[in-house]
């Protein structure tokens, strides 16, 4: 499935973009994602953090299966106020 | 209501929305940009938001804190973009018809905005910047205290 990933905040600036166009097999998962993610940008979060995901605007459990078409985001801890 | 917005802030104008003549207690919280890191003096800050989800998620606090404390009146709006220190960044007007809902759910208002609405601070320093709560723990999240509304 096509999927593209938008990047925010601190995620935006390691990864020196802010959206990137993604092949991932059919049924993958967000833990699917996540791992593509970290082979591609090594430096994005430590190995022991885990990536927060939203799906279609909201936060998305680690097995949560992916579709063509869903908008995915990459969420660095918030520190709003 | 409810309200993300490049705009200064208008405190009064946005506790205005919450006042009813059923209520008698208005509490609002202003969070404000901060000058100093550790020591080291901040320029501005910068903040980015994820504005499609931090809306339906301040939405969601507001549903929340209501239901749980009984009370009908939550503003909540957040600034974004360059914002200069001393300014004003985050409001968040509670009213109840008595005082102790009015301060409780203000406070733990905040507390959830802070914890699960996607919007980001970065501090500009003279010689750098750094990401609020990404780089300094990098990425703890902690529990936010719970307020014990059993006591008065």
């Amino acid at each position: 499935m096509h999927l593209v990933v938008t990047f925010f905040a601190l995620y935006r600036e390691r990864a020196g973009l802010r959206q990137l166009a993604l092949e991932l097999p059919d049924g993958g998962t967000v833990t699917d994602l996540t791992d593509t993610i970290r082979q591609r940008f090594p430096n994005l979060a430590p190995p022991d953090v885990k990536i927060v995901v939203a799906v279609n605007a909201e936060y998305a459990d680690p097995d949560l299966a992916l579709h063509e078409g869903d908008e995915v985001c990459l969420i660095p801890p918030v520190s709003g106020g | 209501m409810i309200g993300i917005t490049h705009e200064p802030l208008n405190p009064e104008q946005i506790t205005n929305q919450v006042r009813q003549d059923g209520n008698g207690a208005v509490v609002t919280f202003l969070g404000t940009t901060r000058d100093s890191f550790e020591g080291k003096r901040v320029l501005k800050l910068d903040y980015e938001a994820y504005e499609e989800m931090a809306l339906k998620k301040m939405a969601e606090i507001q549903q929340e804190i209501c239901a749980e404390f009984g009370i009908a009146d939550i503003a909540i709006v957040h600034r974004i973009g360059p914002v200069d220190i001393g300014q004003i960044s985050l409001v968040v007007a509670v009213a109840s018809p008595h005082r102790k809902e009015a301060f409780y759910a203000c406070h733990k208002v905040v507390d959830r905005v802070k914890e699960i609405v996607p919007i980001w601070k970065k501090e500009v320093f003279e010689d750098g910047s750094r990401w609020v709560a990404c780089e300094d723990h990098e990425f703890t999240h902690p529990e936010p205290a719970v307020l014990n509304t059993d006591n008065d």
